[in-house]
């Protein structure tokens, strides 16, 4: 067993764990934050997509000790206190962006840096942006209109 | 260096991991150790020396993208990256790890190949530089001794008045392409072809030079027919596709055709832009 100790959603956890535990498995099973999903565990699905120091990729690709350090935002950190919704969540909510939400909070995780880094994005950019995950309910085109009330929201705050 | 020499060909090196954990959570490679470079700080620089762009092996992808002097000095290798799956799996895939993981699908071992890289192995004792174009040896085996890992990639600035292409067919945006080509054109100054470059991914069990055809080129000037003959040769006689379940090996032949058209003439055409 190796000692982790890192910051997710702004709180600190030290954790014992195997050196071969998955950074995906340890969020669901040693902290219980079971919003971050498992799809495919090779990096295609994108259900998985945690930020890592503020950036987008899968925690199924990166093991526990890896993030020993290091700051992990999942979805349950995206909403600021318990009645209010990210304007990224609120307008999922509000242009049925989500269907059987599998594949919701990766694809939240992923537009948090896209839209940070692209807060006018045409819809041609959001397309590219969600190539990385895959809704199995086939609802891109509401998940599309999401993202741009997103970025609208976002923009007049 | 020293847990690799006491573990070698049973440790594997974990770089970004975006290969190698796959494989490991579908428990097709169990390595007994990994040996992580992710807290190696001094393997993830990008920095100019000279006529070359000096490049950690464990720089991100995402690194190598958004680096201005990649873009300005070596525009190709700017243009192509993008081309490599999706923004989380760059995020923390390095460069070092695809040359070392040697797909021939893989964007960036043929990109080292058509911009004659240097890439630099190291073990306990000693440093060596391998060319690009010797390193690959065939499907996910490169040249390099299990004792010795990559450390450093040194990419020359592309020459004056040299026009690039990269291109590829995907089934869907950041899936592995079915065929994909780098071009490059330098003229000389009356605007003939000095040299030019074709270099294919999915074409064979490495990147694929075409060396043979894009000397058809030499001396003479691109037209509209030069471009068709070295297509067809490039893609009948000099690539060697195996087919996959999304393409046959005729289509990547014809994609490999149709790519290289369409990549030399952009290729050209930028070339003469920077006359």
């Amino acid at each position: 067993m190796t000692q982790v100790t890192l910051t997710v959603n702004e709180t600190q956890y030290t954790r014992d764990v195997e050196p071969r535990m998955l950074l995906s498995d340890f969020l669901r099973h040693e902290l219980g934050l079971t919003g971050t999903h498992v799809g495919c565990e090779h990096g295609v699905c994108g259900a998985c997509t945690i930020l890592f120091d503020g950036e987008s990729m899968r925690s199924c690709l990166i093991f526990a000790v890896q993030a020993d350090g290091h700051s992990v935002t999942t979805v349950e950190g995206l909403a600021p206190d318990k009645d209010n919704l990210h304007p990224l969540q609120q307008s999922f909510w509000e242009a049925h962006g989500l269907q059987c939400g599998y594949c919701t909070p990766g694809i939240l995780m992923t537009m948090i840096p896209f839209l940070r880094d692209n807060p006018n994005p045409t819809e041609d950019e959001i397309r590219h942006a969600l190539s990385g995950n895959l809704c199995r309910c086939t609802g891109y085109q509401h998940i599309v209109d999401a993202v741009k009330l997103a970025s609208e929201k976002m923009r007049e705050k | 260096m020293d847990l690799l020499s006491q573990h070698a060909g049973e440790a594997k090196i974990l770089a970004g991991g975006q290969s190698l954990v796959p494989a490991m959570n579908f428990r097709v490679v169990q390595p007994s150790l990994l040996i992580d470079l992710n807290r190696v700080a001094e393997l993830s620089f990008i920095r100019e020396e000279g006529n070359v762009i000096r490049v950690g092996a464990m720089a991100r992808e995402r690194h190598l993208e958004f680096d201005a002097s990649i873009e300005k000095r070596i525009p190709l290798l700017h243009e192509a990256v993008p081309n490599i799956a999706h923004p989380q799996i760059r995020n923390r895939g390095t460069i070092g790890g695809s040359i070392v993981h040697a797909d021939p699908a893989a964007e960036l071992p043929m990109l080292m190949v058509a911009l004659n890289a240097r890439l630099k192995g190291k073990n306990k004792s000693a440093e060596r530089w391998i060319d690009a174009k010797d390193f690959f040896e065939g499907m996910f085996t490169t040249a390099l001794e299990s004792d010795e890992i990559l450390v450093e990639i040194e990419i020359p600035f592309m020459p004056p008045r040299t026009g690039w292409s990269f291109m590829e067919v995907a089934p869907r945006s950041g899936d592995y392409a079915m065929m994909g080509v780098a071009a490059l054109v330098t003229l000389d100054k009356e605007g003939k072809c000095n040299s030019a470059k074709l270099v294919y991914l999915n074409a064979g069990d490495g990147p694929v030079d075409a060396a043979a055809s894009t000397q058809m080129l030499a001396g003479g000037t691109l037209s509209e027919k030069s471009i068709e003959s070295v297509a067809v040769h490039a893609s009948e006689n000099e690539i060697n596709p195996f087919g996959n379940i999304h393409a046959s090996t005729d289509f990547q032949r014809h994609l490999a055709k149709v790519l290289t058209q369409k990549a030399l003439k952009q290729a050209a055409q930028r070339a003469g832009e920077s006359q």
